[in-house]
């Protein structure tokens, strides 16, 4: 069946870029959202007294260096260097897994500080929108644990290159859609 | 599982079934059974409707129906039909043996099954949704929609709406990389054209409403404020991201209508598809167009003057392209070698009821004009016109063009064209006279009207029409039980129809193809420099495909393997779904049972080696 494709282009992957386009109307929506509310939120707290940049800037910083670690990982099984194709999964998977605990420190932060999810309208919409992303980050990392778990089994070589990269194309993506709720929801607020 | 080889007939093998033949009945008949049960609230609503003020029903129970009506008739009865003519004739027209994920075609089907079933659950519950298709915020919060009958709207549209862009993707990704050798893009049917058009308007229609209904979901359950005025919000938010859907997803139910006939008039024309290339660039006019216009269903809402006069003209140049196809069909029917078989009937119908439809679509497309028809019975008058004389009438000519492909037994002409007869004076008689109900002020979504208000003879006269309606579905029904036992055998071709499904045995064989042909012109079977006697001996000049598929392959064909996991999948979403209304623990079971069938079926081998 897995002969030769029309466009040269595999299954997977087209379908991965095929699901990446249907998952920019789905943040689309969410960022189009918050940007709407923005500045109209009537009850406090506000996003100034809350959102602490440093913090998250530290923990965006660690996310981006996860698509770093893709990136090698992926180099790493196309030379079918298995030592390093662990190394790197392993650290990508990290880099996620600090990013995920970031952002629950971040939220219960919030929720202390008086903010749960039904609280006002900005609790509303950044919940949603970053937790949407966050599931997004958990479902990478338990794909990249999945990975990492066939590595150590021996079981994943230089003929599975192509599925790393697809799950590269995924995380990367996702990676790519934090920085544009980095600038949106923290720097501009 | 080795025993369910593809062979097999058990229910075990329609459970496991990856085949996207097999899924194609399937959706075919979930799909028809939801048509006729929203069929039949329809034909409730009329009764009600039948004479000024009976009380057949109470409001509360009208509008639990209409909203059943809408909800069922777009999401569990269109949809699903339109998806069953993909999944049957897209693999086939490109020349490819299967879908480029035939585990993800199952999923697909199970879970629309289950969104499907989970909103009929809440019938016997008797809560249904009563908020219309629509489900307009703050109509639908929970201080004016207490009960779960909005949850039910929400959770089944949640759970299909996975299904549908799941099927989006698989098309897109089979049409793209799946075509046979030579099948360019400028060669492929017309109905495979608009299937990748659909395909891709699935992908980035449903992504905006599935996180509309996730902000009502939490809204209704979590106490978020995203269509609370109070908190600051804007309730037409939620309409704003249902119709940036919802006007792509009539093009989703149009558009295969309009692939359908365009391969069904130059088969019954013995023509070649008038202006093959505008055919398709108008396909692709109205789907690009179809995002900008979503404002056209929100005039009234007061978005201001500007706002609505772009609207309004982005949605009256709709009908240029869409124009350009109805002269297109008729231009591939002039002078032509007309043959009106059922399906032909359907086709030549479609073009004159879907053109009486598109003309009132134009009239609102002016605001001014659409102030006074917004919430009428003219709307209803002219969305019916447009889908069942469009959309129905299409799914209705597929039905009887590729049922001998499907099933290896003709239908019977007779009963054929009593069904369109009958379905086209219903049609008519039905929602014709509602443009005048509609322009004499008669609202929508209302229980009753008063008498003396001159609605009485356009009721009853539709009531009337509904009935037709209702009996229409007699002939076809009958039409199927009697195929079954009488029908004559189809053969490979019996339309002598030019494009590449027709070349193998009726029904395909579960491998499709024997041998993958190579395409070098399109409508291939039709080529005009060889005399059709010598085309059936499979070494013409030119590297024609051949008429016929030789009976066996010639090296054994591998097949993907039936799998039991995309069901464990959607029954861990339906479990989910159903957490939803209120239980955690189930919800979170579900997703443990999600999850077991997401690993599941993704460490299972896709494909065995099939003998012949």
């Amino acid at each position: 069946m897995e002969g030769p494709t029309s466009t040269g282009i595999p299954n997977r992957k087209l379908a991965m870029w095929t699901f990446i386009g249907s998952e920019c109307m789905l943040f689309g929506t969410l960022i189009a959202t918050y940007m709407i509310y923005r500045g109209r939120n009537l009850v406090p707290p506000y996003p100034h007294d809350l959102l602490n940049i440093p913090f998250i800037t530290v923990t965006t910083f660690v996310l981006l260096m996860s698509s770093l670690m893709m990136v090698l990982a992926l180099a790493a099984v196309q030379r079918n260097d298995l030592r390093a194709t662990k190394l790197w999964l392993a650290l990508t998977a990290l880099f996620g897994l600090i990013f995920l605990g970031g952002q629950y420190y971040e939220f219960s932060h919030f929720v202390h500080e008086g903010l749960p999810l039904s609280r006002n309208l900005f609790s509303s919409t950044f919940f949603v929108l970053t937790g949407t992303h966050g599931a997004h980050v958990a479902g990478g990392v338990i794909w990249l644990g999945t990975l990492l778990v066939r590595a150590i089994d021996g079981k994943l070589d230089a003929r599975h290159a192509e599925t790393v990269e697809i799950a590269g194309l995924y995380w990367h993506f996702v990676d790519v859609v934090w920085i544009i709720l980095f600038t949106l929801i923290y720097l501009l607020v | 599982m080795a025993m369910t080889d593809a062979h097999s007939t058990g229910i075990w093998s329609w459970l496991t079934t990856v085949d996207h033949k097999r899924i194609a009945i399937m959706y075919f008949v979930a799909g028809f059974a939801f048509l006729l049960i929203a069929g039949f609230e329809g034909q409730l609503i009329r009764l009600q409707l039948a004479a000024p003020a009976r009380s057949l029903l109470d409001p509360d129970l009208y509008n639990q129906l209409f909203t059943m009506h809408g909800t069922t008739m777009v999401f569990f009865a269109g949809m699903p039909l339109v998806v069953a003519f993909f999944n049957f004739v897209v693999p086939l027209q490109i020349g490819a043996r299967d879908v480029a994920f035939p585990r993800l075609n199952a999923f697909s089907f199970w879970v629309f099954l289950f969104g499907g079933l989970f909103l009929y659950a809440s019938v016997p519950l008797r809560v249904m949704p009563d908020g219309g298709w629509f489900a307009y915020m703050p109509l639908t919060n929970p201080e004016y929609s207490p009960g779960p009958g909005i949850d039910f709207y929400v959770l089944s549209l949640l759970i299909s709406g996975v299904g549908s862009i799941a099927g989006g993707l698989n098309f897109l990704v089979t049409i793209l990389n799946m075509r046979a050798p030579g099948m360019t893009f400028m060669r492929m049917p017309l109905f495979t054209w608009m299937a990748l058009i659909v395909s891709a308007l699935i992908l980035l229609a449903f992504p905006p409403f599935t996180v509309g209904l996730i902000f009502m979901l939490f809204d209704r359950r979590f106490g978020t404020h995203f269509f609370d005025a109070a908190a600051g919000a804007d309730p037409v938010l939620w309409q704003h991201l249902f119709w940036v859907f919802g006007h792509p997803e009539v093009y989703i139910l149009i558009l295969p209508a309009f692939g359908i006939v365009s391969d069904v008039i130059p088969t019954f024309s013995r023509k070649i598809l008038f202006g093959y290339p505008v055919v398709v660039f108008s396909g692709v006019l109205i789907a690009f167009l179809g995002f900008g216009v979503w404002v056209h269903h929100m005039f009234s809402v007061g978005l201001g003057p500007v706002v609505n006069a772009v609207f309004g003209g982005a949605t009256m140049l709709i009908a240029i392209p869409t124009g350009i196809k109805i002269f297109n069909w008729i231009a591939t029917m002039w002078g032509g070698r007309l043959r009106f078989r059922t399906a032909m009937l359907f086709a030549a119908g479609l073009v004159a009821t879907f053109t009486i439809g598109g003309l009132s679509g134009v009239m609102h497309s002016s605001p001014p004009a659409d102030l006074q028809q917004t919430d009428t019975y003219f709307v209803v008058a002219h969305f019916h016109y447009v889908l069942i004389g469009g959309t129905v009438f299409g799914l209705f000519c597929g039905f009887y063009y590729w049922f001998p492909k499907a099933t290896g037994r003709m239908l019977h002409e007779g009963l054929g064209q009593a069904h369109f007869w009958l379905s086209f004076l219903a049609l008519n008689m039905t929602f014709f006279p509602m443009h005048f109900s509609g322009l004499l002020g008669m609202p929508r979504r209302t229980y009753t009207y008063a008498e003396g208000l001159g609605l009485e003879v356009f009721n009853l006269i539709s009531t009337i029409g509904a009935f037709i309606f209702t009996l229409s579905f007699v002939p076809p029904v009958w039409n199927l039980w009697r195929a079954r036992r009488r029908g004559e055998p189809a053969g490979h071709n019996p339309w002598d129809a030019s494009t590449l499904e027709w070349t193998m045995a009726s029904p395909p064989p579960h491998y499709n193809f024997a041998e993958i042909p190579t395409v070098d012109r399109r409508d291939p079977l039709w080529h005009p420099y060889i005399e059709p006697e010598s085309r059936g001996d499979g070494d013409e000049p030119g590297g024609a495909v051949p008429r016929r598929q030789p009976h066996e392959p010639p090296a054994p064909v591998v097949m993907p393997n039936p799998s039991h996991w995309p069901l464990v999948l959607a029954v861990g979403m339906l479990l989910m779904t159903i957490g939803g209304l209120g239980s955690l623990g189930l919800t979170l079971f579900g997703l443990l049972v999600t999850a077991v069938g997401l690993f599941a079926w993704a460490f299972e081998p896709p494909f065995g080696e099939e003998a012949r």
